[in-house]
């Protein structure tokens, strides 16, 4: 898997974007790199980044929440200490956007600081199990919305079609094509599969990053 | 099996009401179910529905009551100070005997409280909130998949009663994403021979109306609503009763509560403790039945809940304060662990 300076997660709501920025950031950092992530998620109250920040703190990643996140106040004000990720190149930068082009909306503040710099990765997280990117044609309608948000293109597809403590390995392989379909139309390449670990045990020849999952006591 | 999709308890109440033949959504949006609105926003223009976002609360219940006067599959949604402010809007709507679908994904109260989950409203939702003599069906969702399907019996129970449905789900619920599907069944609907549709010089014209000039006929109006709640007492209580054939403590909780009580209700019988757990999917009406029968062989109740202790009253009444009802709690926004529920009981097994 290559990597960028930067990585932006974006796409619809509810695909997998936090669970996907923790678990890529756990994944650089144990290659030893440098890692930053930041939660600039100003649409979602709750499951967010900050629910990991101690098995994140643990890998040595440093963690950049709003003051506010997972509190009793609703106010989506995005932290000063994200211009650390911007411009201090020595580190690797994650960025994990809030859903759709309304989630979007925050990054367009750093996207010319980005796009000069030139050595980012915007990851759209696509799953086909959620109902408003079952079909290509919805998908590609959600890309160029978010992409006008966020003042930056996509450059890859991570697909992350799950169905939560459902997932099998019959599910995921059923998304491939559908992955592939949407890479064709959208001349985007797919940088890399996403499954529940122990759903990636049981895939073989097909390079799949193994996520850990949020446990809840429900 | 029908498809399986992946959606949060919000996204699933919004699809479950497009599916039920709603096509007029009026709200105003609040954390932590500003996820109802969103969808509704992107999906009924696409289906020829109305979304309208009103300038307040006050103003969406009001349109939710003209449109069902209107005759049309309606809802709203909100969180509990934004449900406050509907409950004029409910009165009124109950008053004149027209159906609605409203939807409360509680957070902590009282006052503006916060954004995290709560079930805090237990109160307002089965003993009232507006004024006057009232009830409003109340179903209270435990999973995504509920979300889905008490929604669209919400809007059926509502049609065939014409009361209220409310929807009392928690944040935590609106918030979770679960696996899902839904079943291609033609929505139940009923003929309004009584909606102000026009009368086209046809008829004589139809009144919605909660006005009664004359004393003793709002008094026969509130007997007749009385003899129509007597029977959805009859008819629609419903409940899920896990291990309660030979409880000596029953652990009584509703919605995401009743999630976390069953971990520990396991936890408690692997323990070799006889626990059950009753979870009442309508909270209004109430499970007085069971819970009173259960009270034959069970001799403590344990009430978990996310509030100070509301539901438990209903248990008291329902057993007749025949056993003593104990309380496991947290509030604000909290939820208590399994662990915490499991020395809930075993302290209420040994009578503290």
């Amino acid at each position: 898997m290559e990597h960028k300076r930067l990585t932006v997660f974006a796409g619809h709501y509810g695909s997998g974007k936090t669970n996907l920025a923790v678990n890529y950031a756990l994944h650089l950092a144990g290659e030893g790199k440098r890692v930053v992530i930041a939660d600039l998620d100003i649409v979602n109250p709750y499951f967010r980044t900050k629910d990991s920040e101690r098995e994140l703190r643990e890998a040595g990643v440093t963690v950049i929440s709003p003051r506010f996140a997972s509190s009793n106040v609703d106010l989506p004000a995005l932290p000063p200490e994200t211009y650390r990720l911007i411009s201090d190149r020595s580190v690797y930068g994650i960025i994990d956007l809030g859903g759709d082009d309304r989630g979007a909306y925050a990054l367009g503040r750093f996207a010319d600081a980005i796009r000069e710099e030139n050595d980012f990765r915007m990851a759209l997280v696509w799953s086909c199990y959620r109902p408003m990117t079952e079909t290509t044609l919805d998908t590609l309608g959600i890309i160029s919305e978010i992409e006008a948000a966020a003042h930056l293109p996509f450059t890859d597809i991570v697909n992350n079609s799950n169905l939560g403590i459902e997932s099998t390995a019959r599910s995921f392989l059923a998304s491939l094509p559908l992955a592939e379909e949407l890479s064709r139309e959208t001349g985007l390449p797919i940088w890399f599969h996403a499954a529940e670990a122990e759903v990636a045990r049981e895939l073989r020849g097909i390079e799949v990053l193994p996520m850990m999952l949020q446990r809840k006591p429900f | 099996m029908a498809k399986r999709v992946l959606m949060k308890g919000n996204e699933a109440i919004a699809e479950a009401a497009i599916r039920s033949g709603c096509r007029h959504y009026f709200g105003y949006p609040i954390t932590p179910q500003t996820e109802i609105a969103a969808y509704m926003a992107k999906k009924m223009p696409k289906i020829g529905g109305v979304f309208l976002q009103a300038e307040s609360e006050i103003a969406s219940i009001n349109m939710v009551y003209g449109a069902s006067a209107a005759g049309l599959r309606v809802m709203t949604s909100s969180s509990s100070p934004g449900i406050s402010l509907k409950t004029e809007g409910l009165s009124y709507i109950a008053g004149s005997d027209v159906p609605a679908l409203v939807v409360n994904v509680q957070r902590g109260g009282p006052g503006l409280g916060g954004i995290q989950p709560s079930q805090s409203d237990y109160f307002q939702a089965t003993k009232g909130g507006g004024h006057g003599d009232y009830k409003m069906i109340v179903l209270a969702p435990a999973s995504v998949q509920e979300m889905a399907s008490l929604t669209m019996l919400g809007f059926e129970l509502a049609d065939k009663y014409l009361v209220t449905s409310m929807l009392l789900a928690d944040g935590t619920i609106g918030q979770m994403m679960e696996p899902i599907s839904f079943e291609d069944a033609e929505p139940k609907t009923y003929d309004k021979p009584w909606a102000l549709t026009g009368t086209e010089g046809k008829r004589t014209h139809n009144i919605v109306n909660s006005l009664y000039l004359k004393p003793d006929e709002l008094e026969k109006k509130n007997f007749e609503r009385f003899e129509k709640y007597r029977l959805i007492e009859e008819n629609e209580v419903r409940y899920e009763e896990y291990m309660t054939d030979d409880c000596e403590l029953c652990v009584v909780a509703f919605g995401i509560a009743a999630r976390v009580a069953k971990n520990a209700v396991k936890a408690a019988r692997e323990a070799g403790m006889k626990v059950g757990l009753l979870r009442p999917i309508t909270l209004w009406p109430f499970p007085k039945k069971p819970l009173a029968e259960i009270a034959g062989h069970a001799k403590a109740f344990l009430s978990v809940e996310l509030s100070m202790g509301q539901m438990i009253e209903d248990v008291r009444l329902a057993t007749g304060c025949s056993r003593p009802v104990y309380l496991c709690n947290r509030t604000g926004g909290m939820i208590p662990s399994p662990e915490e529920v499991l020395a809930a009981i075993k302290a209420a097994v040994k009578g503290e």
